[in-house]
């Protein structure tokens, strides 16, 4: 990627306010084009505001940037024409058949060649079959796929997706990050909202934000390696059932059971150890030390986030 | 027991519910204290002070003495004074005056000379309700002033009751059928009610079923979404009005003497003014429940004081001037001089005007108010 392309997305500053709540807090994002970022954070840390703020459908209470080399609150039109914006809620008319809804949407974006278009994007994301379907009667994967056919018919540069697999099954998911894949590499920048880990490490990069505050930015690896975290692995017999007896024991993080198996990670590797050290007497339990996860780093950078947010 | 207390359970929790619900919590204390004053300070169904123009062509002390008795009884306002019969029926025709009181030159003389007098009332009879209590004061007030001017030694001009006679024209609507006033009226009552309150949820049905969201991420204006959601509905209240119209002839032989041109012009422009407003309301409320409650709050006055149910000219001047500022009572005026009356362009160019006016401010309020962001 060379220096001089602009980025697709580029914000400085973000704020957003309601009342006294600080929703967004001074977030800073740069995207460059055809890279897929994954947004992810705990409900109700900004991840939606984010998104409106960047497509236009907010009102930034300070900061600036640009989107697509449009100004953020003069060039809201230009944005909107050439950005696919994709609602958690499901936002197309469930009373109109599939068809119905693209068409619709075609002639809001004052497309060409309607027909030829839809047929195209039925075809692509497979919806021709119900295509005369009423949009309410389909289940939570055909609205998926629908609802990603409206905001690419018009061919964006840019797609924000929020939560976009939410309440939707491992196949369709897969099948739906194959075509953000494909988007990707036909040079269409995406950033998209998620609470999936999975779905987190098929991004080509990570934004993590928690109380309106970015927390971690940069690829998956990146972040377990600037994290710092320390994590450690039981497994024998009863490992599992020691989760309840770390979780609040000074320099644990986070302490969970993985079918059989404990996880166990903590910030600084002395105190950790100094944690665990108890229970590994029991020697039918074997521990050994392991990578932290991404979730891990996550709910250790929550932690952090929490503190400021207590803190200030 | 278990059925006790999942029955308080149920309650509790609706009673949550309903707390929290805050328009309809004002709506139902709202609506029983706004129909307690319509109905008993605003609404009179024997209106007085009716403004009547007076054709007097005998000056003689006698009809003097006339006039101020029928003025006194306080039915009567004499607003005009005319010269000419011609300038008399455009006042009436326009609705200016209720009543037009004609006192022929002869009047006096027929009396003195023991013949039978005659005084001219014309009614506009296109609302029944409204003339039908002056019009049975009239005769009382006559026979009154002649049996007091006629006393003492004049008491030999006293010829028995029939001395003087009203002659009643009961113009628009001989009959006094008072369908022919309803129908005119429900035309407009059945336009506010269907208009505003399809507007009013279609909008909020966007906002309520999370497709605003998505309709704002597209590049659509706000002018268009309110057009291209108002626009169904001007064909929809232009087949309601056919239909009206259409039965309202067959099945009750309600006369259409005016212009269909102008009617069509004015009916169009009341839609789209309804309509508007009912944009306006789904920009406020928050749920389609609420669109509906408010739809309904203002059916009621649009019911009560624009004079379909009740006369307006009955009302005390606040009422009056809160159905002023209802479309629906400029219409009820434009549709019941077209279609009863034969009224021209120009005698309802002046309500016209007014729905044009309540429509630029109307949709001005709906754009400023529909936001493009979801701020």
């Amino acid at each position: 990627m060379n220096e001089t392309q602009h980025a697709a997305i580029d914000v400085k500053g973000l704020v957003k306010r309601y009342g006294t709540r600080t929703v967004v807090d001074h977030v800073d994002l740069r995207l460059m084009p055809g890279r897929i970022c994954g947004f992810l954070g705990p409900n109700g840390s900004g991840k939606t505001t984010t998104l409106r703020l960047i497509c236009g459908l907010l009102t930034p209470d300070a900061g600036n940037g640009t989107c697509l080399g449009h100004d953020l609150i003069t060039g809201r039109d230009a944005i909107k024409r050439q950005t696919g914006y994709m609602t958690q809620k499901f936002g197309l008319y469930e009373d109109l058949t599939i068809r119905e809804n693209l068409d619709f949407v075609a002639r809001v974006y004052l497309l060409d060649h309607v027909r030829d278009r839809v047929d195209r994007a039925l075809e692509r994301l497979d919806l021709a079959s119900r295509q005369n379907q009423l949009t309410g009667a389909l289940s939570g994967g055909w609205k998926q796929r629908l609802a990603l056919a409206a905001c690419v018919l018009h061919e964006p540069k840019l797609l924000l997706l929020d939560e976009p697999t939410a309440g939707v099954d491992p196949k369709a998911r897969r099948a739906f990050w194959d075509e953000i894949h494909a988007l990707a590499a036909e040079g269409i920048t995406v950033l998209t909202s998620t609470h999936y880990m999975d779905e987190a490490e098929r991004c080509h990069e990570i934004a993590y934000i928690a109380y309106g505050r970015l927390m971690a930015r940069g690829t998956a690896e990146d972040i377990v390696a600037q994290s710092g975290l320390k994590a450690w692995l039981a497994t024998g017999p009863g490992a599992d059932k020691l989760a309840p007896l770390l979780r609040d024991v000074p320099g644990v993080t986070a302490a969970a059971a993985f079918g059989l198996t404990l996880h166990v990670c903590g910030p600084d590797e002395v105190a950790l150890e100094a944690a665990i050290a108890p229970l590994r007497r029991d020697k039918t339990v074997k521990w050994e030390k392991s990578e932290p996860t991404l979730e891990d780093i996550f709910i250790h950078l929550m932690g952090q986030a929490r503190d400021n947010a207590e803190a200030a | 027991m278990g059925f006790l207390h999942r029955l308080l359970a149920m309650i509790y929790k609706e009673a949550l519910q309903l707390r929290r619900d805050r328009l309809t919590f004002a709506m139902m204390f709202g609506i029983p204290i706004m129909q307690l004053v319509l109905f008993g300070f605003a609404i009179n169904n024997d209106p007085k002070g009716l403004p009547t123009a007076i054709l007097a062509s005998d000056h003689s002390a006698l009809t003097r003495a006339l006039i101020s008795t029928i003025g006194n009884t306080g039915y009567f306002s004499f607003s005009n004074a005319v010269a000419t019969e011609k300038e008399a029926d455009e006042l009436l025709q326009r609705g200016a005056v209720q009543f037009i009181i004609t006192i022929p030159g002869d009047f006096t003389r027929k009396l003195i000379r023991r013949e039978r007098a005659q005084i001219v009332i014309e009614a506009d009879a296109t609302d029944p309700a409204t003339t039908s209590g002056a019009l049975a004061a009239v005769d009382q007030a006559i026979s009154q002033t002649l049996t007091r001017e006629f006393s003492g030694p004049l008491a030999i001009y006293r010829t028995g009751e029939s001395s003087a006679e009203v002659l009643l024209h009961r113009r628009y609507n001989p009959e006094s059928i008072t369908r022919y006033n309803v129908v005119p009226g429900l035309l407009g009552i059945i336009l506010t009610m269907t208009m505003v309150m399809m507007t009013a949820l279609a909008v909020t049905r966007e906002r309520e079923r999370g497709t605003m969201e998505n309709l704002l991420a597209m590049p659509v204006r706000p002018i268009e979404v309110m057009v291209g959601k108002i626009a169904p509905y001007i064909v929809i209240g232009a087949i309601q009005v056919s239909v009206v119209l259409i039965a309202a002839n067959i099945l009750f032989g309600v006369p259409f003497v005016g212009s269909f041109t102008l009617f069509g012009i004015a009916t169009l422009l009341f839609i789209t003014v309804n309509l508007a407003l009912g944009f306006t309301f789904s920009t406020i409320s928050q749920n389609q429940l609420q669109a509906v409650q408010m739809s309904f709050f203002f059916l009621m006055p649009s019911i009560l004081l624009s004079g379909f149910a009740f006369p307006f000219r009955g009302m005390p001047g606040w009422a009056q001037a809160i159905g002023e500022a209802l479309p629906v009572t400029h219409f009820l005026r434009i549709v019941r001089g077209l279609m009863l009356k034969g009224a021209s362009f120009e005698q309802i160019v002046g309500e016209v005007t007014i729905l044009l006016l309540m429509l630029v401010i109307v949709s001005a309020l709906a754009i400023s108010r529909y936001r493009v962001t979801l701020d």
